[in-house]
């Protein structure tokens, strides 16, 4: 397994690679953001805001640039028609997939939220991403802890 | 699973938690940008506090377990090109990141002196403490340095 890690990829793998992992970077970035803005803004409109607007004007971004450069890096590995034996690629798409439904939840939500705060509501629909802003960082640290580790 | 393995998923995990504290930092700059009184400066606070975590945790944890990984794993060598490229990035971002937070933090401090003395309302000190141009250029650097070290360690030139 040492030599495994130490194994270098063809040079083709590396820009793919590099876009997949600074896409995830950024996407767990804006949802630590996120998370801690609403859980630290108490009904402070102003961390409210911040809060959601990271979650789509970073974390989304991030999300599609990740989302890119995982399907281009697994074409390059010619891995595509191949059904997914893997348990570390099991995960990855897993939470990818997963993630983006609940990631589209928790916009959506935050979206309709963010509006209402003009009225004085929508707090509620707030702390609905933020739950899911903490469920995804959790889901994230176990694709990462995957993506690295590659467990059999 | 080897040690090895757990070791390389705790380095990347610090990594991710180094760039995240520095994107929480980049969102709280453009925020800030805009804070001209005590209470909103002083409110950004647990967040900020979330970044120094993020970017503390990762810097300490990509060193130590990256070390570890240099002299653990076969075919890595210390002096390789590389890791001495990314030891130096290292340093350079960790040092300019002291600086960003230190420049930052006059506006913190001052929006306390100014709460303490029951100045609640916009103050024009404060706002130019916030929008410390130093403070965007020091940062930006430090994401530089970071973004060169990802490229570093994804590309391995000299490997």
């Amino acid at each position: 397994m040492t030599s495994l890690l130490a194994m270098p990829r063809p040079d083709s793998w590396n820009f793919p690679l590099f876009i997949h992992v600074l896409g995830a970077m950024i996407l767990v970035g804006g949802t630590l953001t996120t998370a801690s803005a609403l859980i630290f803004a108490r009904g402070d409109v102003r961390l409210l805001r911040i809060g959601y607007w990271s979650l789509l004007l970073v974390g989304l971004p991030g999300y599609l640039l990740m989302r890119i450069g995982a399907q281009w890096i697994y074409s390059k590995e010619g891995l595509e028609d191949a059904p997914i034996e893997e348990a570390w690629t099991g995960i990855g798409f897993a939470v990818a997939d997963a993630g983006a439904l609940l990631l589209l939840i928790a916009l959506i939500l935050g979206g309709i939220g963010v509006r209402r705060l003009s009225s004085g509501k929508g707090t509620g629909l707030l702390k609905g991403t933020m739950v899911i802003s903490v469920l995804l960082l959790a889901a994230y640290v176990v694709a990462i802890w995957a993506m690295s580790a590659k467990p059999a | 699973m080897s040690f090895d393995d757990w070791i390389l998923a705790l380095h990347l995990l610090s990594a991710f938690a180094y760039v995240a504290g520095m994107i929480v930092f980049w969102v709280l700059i453009v925020a800030v940008r805009r804070t001209d009184t005590p209470d909103g400066t002083i409110r950004m606070a647990p967040v900020v506090k979330v970044g120094t975590i993020g970017t503390a945790v990762g810097a300490v944890g990509t060193i130590v377990f990256g070390l570890w990984l240099t002299f653990s794993v076969g075919g890595y060598r210390i002096w390789d090109f590389w890791i001495i490229a990314a030891l130096v990035l290292w340093a350079i971002a960790g040092w300019l990141g002291g600086r960003t937070g230190k420049a930052y933090m006059e506006g913190m401090t001052k929006a306390q002196e100014l709460d303490a003395a029951g100045q609640t309302g916009p103050n024009a000190e404060l706002l130019a403490l916030n929008r410390t141009q130093n403070g965007l250029l020091l940062h930006t650097a430090s994401s530089i340095a970071l973004l060169l070290l990802l490229i570093d360690m994804i590309w391995k030139p000299g490997a």
